[in-house]
């Protein structure tokens, strides 16, 4: 497999003005922004503003693809409660901000996350569970699971072990809203801008195609 | 005072309205995380939310009723406030109330759910139709008790206006309409369960059966109207409760303090009972609800 090429974005989660858009950046991308080279003084101060909003009300996808997901449930509830970080659970992923990968992810899966990613709206953050997410581990030569999810989907932050207990994810999720804070977590450019590398990567392992390219 | 006043002193109380509705939502996800033994997140929580869903980006496209849904539905809840008078004696604060305008709420209490039937069906998502049938049917039945409570408090009065109903009331806590017509209060006050839609009512959103129900395509923006509506709609039918049965407000602090009350009783209610499934909910409701509204309304006529 290739390396992961470099991303050259600035610091702000704003998408890079002066860039040009990809085919199927159209939306979610610029949508309502007007290009510029150079980001205004203001703008850059309502690019923070934006940042702390979208860090303190992180929505999370409820759904779980490999045995992490049973570390999302005490999450929730009264032992350890994320809901006091502001983040809450959402069904459906137009509404959802960050996407879990709990663990090993089947290439049938790979397919249905995806379609989920795609369809989220567009300051989104994917974090990596578990150590199958970054070498496969205890599934690294199982035949229908992949090994690497960065070569997929742009992570923003892994949480390692096997499982990371919750409070490791509570403090990955701490790091997490403080990269969205410092304007550091925009894999989802990192997506957009690398489009045709992440969907060659995923057309290798997904044998049977039967979707359009971009999942609005 | 002058007509251009009151526009801007109302487009005032709209925005408090919207607040107020934000902070008590708030206040309920604290009060359900309490009673879960969770800390809970914090009250100005809601206003995160808003503030992140208005800086999100769609990617959506759909038919033109999708996005007029949220504007039909915050509009009910703006056009519901506008029209009831919320302090006593305060012309800046009694909004546009005019004779006749209980008929008019009625209509404006459910124009927001149907407007959302639309948007949702345009949506194309499953889910979407089912959280709108369920609502709809549930909406029928609990609109049976709510409106013969208003028609005996109409009855009561030999009026259709608000302001009628509130002024028979003044004069101490036994003029109330709870304590002089109980029956027509019962009746409202369950049927007020069902258009909060806190459990055991909540079979629209159904958390974990159809996750969101009818909004689960909208996002930015357009969720941001609905959660702003969602706000303004609350407060106003608490104010309208407040009018109906608790004898309105004199001051702003009372105002306060009684819709809170009334809108608490709901919220203690869902915290503390599980779903009802459509069918049984509409049974429930066309059940001893409906014949305490049959009999406030022969209360007032026998009376």
């Amino acid at each position: 497999m290739d390396t992961k090429p470099q991303s050259t974005l600035p610091v702000l989660v704003e998408p890079p003005r002066g860039a040009e858009p990809h085919a199927p950046l159209g939306r979610g991308y610029f949508l309502g922004e007007t290009r510029r080279q150079q980001p205004l003084p203001m703008r850059e101060s309502l690019a923070k503003i934006k940042n702390w909003f979208r860090a303190n009300s992180l929505w999370v996808m409820a759904y779980g693809t490999g045995c992490g997901g049973i570390e999302l449930r005490p999450l929730t509830t009264a032992r350890f409660d994320f809901e006091r970080f502001g983040m809450a659970m959402r069904p459906t992923a137009r509404q959802s901000n960050v996407l879990i990968i709990s663990g090993y992810l089947a290439v049938k899966s790979l397919k249905r996350v995806i379609r989920a990613y795609e369809q989220m709206p567009s300051p989104k953050w994917v974090v990596g569970l578990g150590s199958c997410t970054i070498n496969g581990g205890m599934y690294w030569d199982s035949y229908n699971t992949i090994n690497r999810l960065d070569l997929y989907l742009p992570v923003d932050i892994y949480i390692a072990g096997c499982m990371p207990r919750p409070e490791a994810l509570l403090a990955g999720f701490g790091e997490l809203m403080a990269m969205i804070k410092r304007g550091e977590a925009n894999g989802w450019n990192h997506y957009l801008e690398n489009f045709d590398w992440y969907k060659e990567n995923q057309k290798k392992v997904i044998n049977d195609w039967n979707m359009p390219d971009y999942n609005w | 005072m002058p007509l251009g006043v009151k526009i801007a002193w109302s487009l005032v109380g709209v925005l408090v309205a919207i607040a107020y509705g934000l902070v008590i939502a708030g206040i309920i996800r604290k009060v359900m995380a309490r009673i879960q033994g969770r800390i809970g997140p914090p009250v100005w929580q809601q206003f995160i939310d808003l503030g992140k869903v208005i800086f999100q980006r769609t990617a959506t496209r759909h038919g033109w009723m999708f996005y007029l849904a949220p504007i039909f539905r915050a509009g009910g809840g703006i056009g519901l406030y506008l029209l009831v008078p919320v302090v006593i004696g305060v012309p800046a604060l009694s909004n546009f109330s005019f004779d006749g305008d209980l008929l008019l709420v009625m209509y404006f209490i459910f124009f927001g759910s149907l407007g959302m039937a639309l948007g949702a069906a345009d949506s194309g998502h499953p889910h979407s139709p089912i959280g709108i049938s369920r609502g709809l049917s549930q909406m029928t039945a609990y609109e049976l008790p709510f409106a013969l409570a208003m028609v005996a408090m109409a009855a009561e009065v030999h009026s259709f206006s608000i302001h009628d109903i509130i002024m028979v009331q003044q004069g101490g806590i036994l003029h109330w309409n709870i304590l002089t017509n109980p029956l027509a209060a019962i009746a409202a006050f369950i049927a007020f369960l069902g258009m909060n839609m806190y459990a055991p009512f909540n079979i629209v959103g159904a958390p974990q059966e159809i996750p969101v129900g009818p909004p689960t395509e909208y996002n930015s923006v357009f969720l941001s109207l609905m959660m702003s509506g969602r706000a303004i709609l609350a407060v106003a039918k608490i104010v309208l409760y407040m009018d109906l049965f608790l004898g309105g407000a004199h001051s702003i602090l009372e105002a306060f303090v009684k819709t809170f009350i009334i809108y608490f009783w709901s919220v203690f209610v869902g915290a503390v009972f599980p779903r009802f499934r459509t069918e049984q909910a509409v049974r429930f409701f066309l059940g001893w609800p409906t014949v305490a509204g049959i009999a406030g309304v022969l209360l007032v006529l026998i009376r």
